[in-house]
Parts: structure tokens; C-alpha cells; sequence
């Protein structure tokens, strides 16, 4: 009985917090327009007609990501939708997990790529999809795929999923519309001379810069909600797997096979990185970074899986093996 | 005066009866939502074994023993599907434990493990036994709900007069019962 209470609490939780940050997201923008609206035009009136756009604008987005966000994840990401016939081992495992997990069988998508990763993505567990790379499906035995479809299926579940997806698509237009607001200030010239003389003065000028301001934290908050987010759901998802597949090991070597690989994710960007299994960006590449790091350490991940069955964590030579890549 | 009083202690019993009977209900048809969903699986792995036995009798001409045994297994699994949930529960673990041994038996074959129909139909008998695990789970986690609800005072009164009685948990074989226990508690 703890075990549904603890994921009935994450699914409200998940439900509250996308919420929050749709409203978030709407103020945000309506304070962004207002700013660029005054700042440009030098008149209130101005300033609440870029904001009604930028409501509208917004309206749209959450609307839209959250109705058509998996299908732009999907496809940004290049999945294809497989059924039994031509993946039966893994639509098999996938129904498997549906099962345990009580949630209706997903659709089930491959990425053709050789990095092993999964993500799961959709508003809730009706309308949910799976993706795994052929690279996951190559690499993992049964016993590990069902490790890493275990953590998916939980995602769905708890309903990470809806406020991932909406991360996904907010966060993502929210750092594309202030870069090009940015470049169109600083390369297009912004206020045209008429709008100086007319001016509301030194106010106008300073709700300008303001503007410029908010336009250049949007990313980095929006990527700092992300994070925040993120790593703390990585490690219920791992637990949850393991309540789900009633076996540590399959995600634990999961993990350790996934960390010692060397392949690149390309169709991972960073709006979609925190929706993957495992970080898809690595330390290696130049992309990466480890202050922003959306998944908690691989190493870390095992050592509390261990936790959860009594076994001592890794010694120091295995998880300097472990630790070099993800 | 009075027999208003009356008729509203009339209602609020009824109301409570009417209630208690309902969630009965519920959780009686959750129970046999899980068993049907259950047995469309062990029919889905007794329709399955014959096409294994068949695939794999070429191939294993000295080892009959082990395939008669998962051959009767399965008839007496599907005879027992007639004789209520507990005597079902033992005959399909018995299958499960031939299909074992079957398999394992296989393990020694390269020839058969090459075969890509054999693959497949280990693959499906692998996935519909992990299902059946799961749906037994969920089976059984209703029945414990259900008996829970039906024995607790005053629910155990009205079951009585409404004939809801005691259901029998799907057994899993005793070696399935050896998993780690896991403390969810994230500390």
C-alpha cells in the first residue's frame, strides 16, 4: 500500500507542477511582451498589445505542446513507430511493464541510432509512447531491457511524462524566442529614430533593457527548471523499475553497460536531453556540461540501487570505470 | 414528527447499505477482471506449446521425456481450468516448471537455439509467462482487498446475507516468492 501512495502523491505533484508551469511560462512571456511592447512603442498601450500577443502566443504553445509535443519530440528525435511483427522481443517487454505498472500499452517507437538510450513521452498514460534507440536493442539482454522499459513505464505512470513534455516544448521556445528577440535587438537595430524622439524618456529606455534583461535569464532559468526537476524523478523511476521488474540487477547492469558506451546520441538536443534514460549529451563532448547536468551521475544511480537491496556500493576501481563517460 | 425522524434513520441506513453493497461489487468485478485476464494468457501459452513440442521434436530425438512432460502438463493445466483458481494455480506452476525444463534442455542444442521459429516461440512463451506473473499479482492483490473487505465489520454482515464469500489467491510457485524485498523509501 506505500508503494501507490508514493506514486498517487508523484502523479498529483507532477499534475500540480505542470500547471505552475504553464502559468509560469504565460507570465513570463506576457511580462516579456509588455516590456518589449513599451520598450519599442514608448507607450502603455503599446506595451499591452505586445502583451496580448504574447498570452495568445503562449496560450498556443502550452495548448500545443500539450496535445502535439510527443509527436514533435518524436520526430525531432526521429523515432518510428514498430508493432510485434517487426519488434517482438521489445513490444513484448513493453506490454510486460504496462502490465505490472497497471498503466495501458504505449506505443512503442525505435530511433535508429547505436547510442543505447530510451525516453518515454505523452500527456498521460492513455496517450503515452515509448522510444528506445536500435542501440539500446542491440546491446541490452531481455533482463536489462526490462530494467530500462520498467524506469519508462514508471515515467508514464507517475505522469513525468506530461511535465517533462511540457518542459520540453516551453523551455525550448522560451530560449528560441529570447535569442531571437536578442539578435533582432542587437542586429536589427530594435527602435527605429521616430520612437526616440516621441519617447516616454528615461523609463522607456530602462523597461528596454529590462526587456533585454529578461530575454537573456529566460534560458537560464528555464534551463535551471529543468534540472531542478529532473535528477530527483531519475531516481524514483530506477526505484519504481525495480519494484515493477522485482529485479535490481537487469537495470543495474543496464546502467553499467550503458556508462562504458562510447556512442553519441545525435538526435538528442537540449530541450529533449532530460526526457533520455541516461544523459544522452557526455562528458566528452563539447556540448556538455556538468553544471547543468540533467540526470544525477550513473555511479550514483547503481550505488542506490544497491541501496534498495542491502548490497554494498561499488569499490573504487569499478566506479572509476564506470565514471568517465556519462 | 416522529415519522419523519423515522424515515430519514430508514434512508440513512438504506444509504449505507446500498453503499457498502456497491463497493463489494466493485472489487468482486475487479477480481474477475484480473482472473480473465489471467486465463486469456494461460490460453495463450497452452495454445503456444504445441507449436515449441512440434518445432523442437526433430531436433530432440533421445530427450521424449521431458517433452511428454510439458505435453501432459499442459493437459492437465487445461483440464484444471475447470476446477476453480486454486487447483488451476498448481497445474500451470507445474507446466511452468517443465517449460523450464524444456528450455534449459534446449540451452544444449546449437541447432535448435539457432532456429529462428524456436527463438520466437521462446521469446512469446517468455512474455506470456512474465504476464501471467504480473496479472497474478494484481489478481491476487484484489482478492486480498476483497477479503479484507468483506470480513470487516459491518461489511462482514452483508456479505453474508448478499453471499459475497472468500476467494482463493492465484498460489505463484514457491521459488517466485524468493525476491529481494525492496524499501522504496528513497532515503
Amino acid at each position: 500500500m506505500a508503494m501507490s501512495t508514493t506514486f498517487a502523491a508523484e502523479q498529483s505533484v507532477n499534475r500540480r507542477n505542470s500547471i505552475l508551469l504553464v502559468i509560469a511560462v504565460m507570465a513570463f512571456l506576457a511580462a516579456l511582451g509588455f516590456a518589449i511592447g513599451f520598450g519599442t512603442s514608448g507607450r502603455v498601450a503599446g506595451g499591452f498589445t505586445v502583451t496580448a500577443g504574447a498570452i495568445v502566443l503562449a496560450t498556443l504553445l502550452s495548448v500545443g505542446s500539450y496535445f502535439g509535443g510527443d509527436q514533435l519530440v518524436l520526430a525531432t528525435s526521429g523515432a518510428k513507430e514498430v508493432d510485434h511483427s517487426s519488434a517482438p522481443q521489445l513490444v513484448n517487454v513493453v506490454q510486460e511493464m504496462a502490465l505490472a505498472a497497471g498503466v495501458p500499452m504505449p506505443k512503442v517507437y525505435i530511433i535508429d541510432d547505436t547510442a543505447p538510450n530510451a525516453f518515454a513521452t505523452g500527456r498521460d498514460p492513455n496517450h503515452a509512447s515509448v522510444a528506445i534507440t536500435t542501440g539500446l536493442l542491440q546491446k541490452l539482454d531481455r533482463e536489462e531491457l526490462q530494467g530500462v522499459l520498467g524506469h519508462e513505464l514508471s515515467h508514464v505512470r507517475n505522469y513525468d511524462i506530461r511535465f517533462s513534455l511540457l518542459v520540453a516544448v516551453l523551455v525550448g521556445s522560451i530560449a528560441l524566442m529570447a535569442d531571437f528577440f536578442l539578435r533582432f535587438t542587437f542586429w536589427g537595430g530594435g527602435r527605429s529614430g521616430g520612437d526616440r524622439d516621441r519617447g516616454g524618456g528615461g523609463l522607456v529606455v530602462i523597461v528596454y533593457l529590462l526587456a533585454i534583461v529578461l530575454a537573456v535569464l529566460a534560458p537560464i532559468i528555464a534551463r535551471l527548471v529543468q534540472l531542478a526537476v529532473s535528477r530527483q524523478r531519475e531516481y524514483l523511476a530506477d526505484a519504481s523499475s525495480v519494484e515493477l521488474t522485482r529485479n535490481p540487477h537487469g537495470l543495474e547492469q543496464a546502467l553499467a553497460k550503458i556508462a562504458g558506451d562510447k556512442d553519441v546520441l545525435e538526435v538528442a538536443n537540449r530541450a529533449t536531453q532530460h526526457l533520455y534514460f541516461t544523459n544522452p549529451i557526455k562528458k566528452f563532448e563539447s556540448r556538455s556540461s556538468s553544471m547543468f547536468s540533467t540526470h544525477p551521475s550513473i555511479v550514483d544511480r547503481i550505488n542506490r540501487l544497491r541501496r534498495l537491496t542491502g548490497e554494498a556500493p561499488l569499490d573504487a576501481p569499478d566506479q572509476q570505470a564506470l565514471a568517465g563517460l556519462d | 414528527m416522529e415519522i419523519i425522524v423515522l424515515v430519514i434513520i430508514v434512508v440513512v441506513i438504506l444509504a449505507f447499505v446500498v453503499g457498502i453493497y456497491n463497493g463489494l461489487v466493485g472489487r468482486r468485478n475487479r477480481i474477475d477482471e484480473a482472473l480473465a485476464q489471467i486465463q486469456v494468457q494461460l490460453k495463450r501459452r497452452h495454445d503456444l506449446i504445441p507449436n515449441l513440442v512440434n518445432a523442437v521434436k526433430g531436433y530432440m530425438g533421445f530427450e521424449q521425456k521431458v517433452l511428454t512432460d510439458v505435453t501432459n502438463a499442459r493437459a492437465s493445466a487445461v483440464s484444471a481450468g475447470a476446477q476453480g483458481v486454486a487447483a488451476q494455480a498448481q497445474a500451470e506452476n507445474t507446466l511452468t516448471s517443465t517449460l523450464r525444463s524444456l528450455f534449459a534442455v534446449v540451452e544444449n542444442y546449437p541447432d535448435l537455439k539457432a532456429n529462428q521459429n524456436v527463438l520466437s516461440l521462446q521469446e512469446e512463451l517468455t512474455t506470456t509467462e512474465n504476464q501471467i506473473s504480473f496479472s497474478r499479482q494484481h489478481y491476487n492483490s484484489s482478492v486480498l482487498d476483497y477479503n479484507n473487505a468483506i470480513q470487516v465489520f459491518p461489511n462482514s454482515l452483508l456479505a453474508g446475507m448478499f453471499g459475497f464469500t472468500k476467494r482463493d489467491f492465484f498460489e505463484a510457485e514457491p521459488e517466485a516468492a524468493n525476491v529481494p524485498n525492496v524499501d522504496l523509501s528513497l532515503s
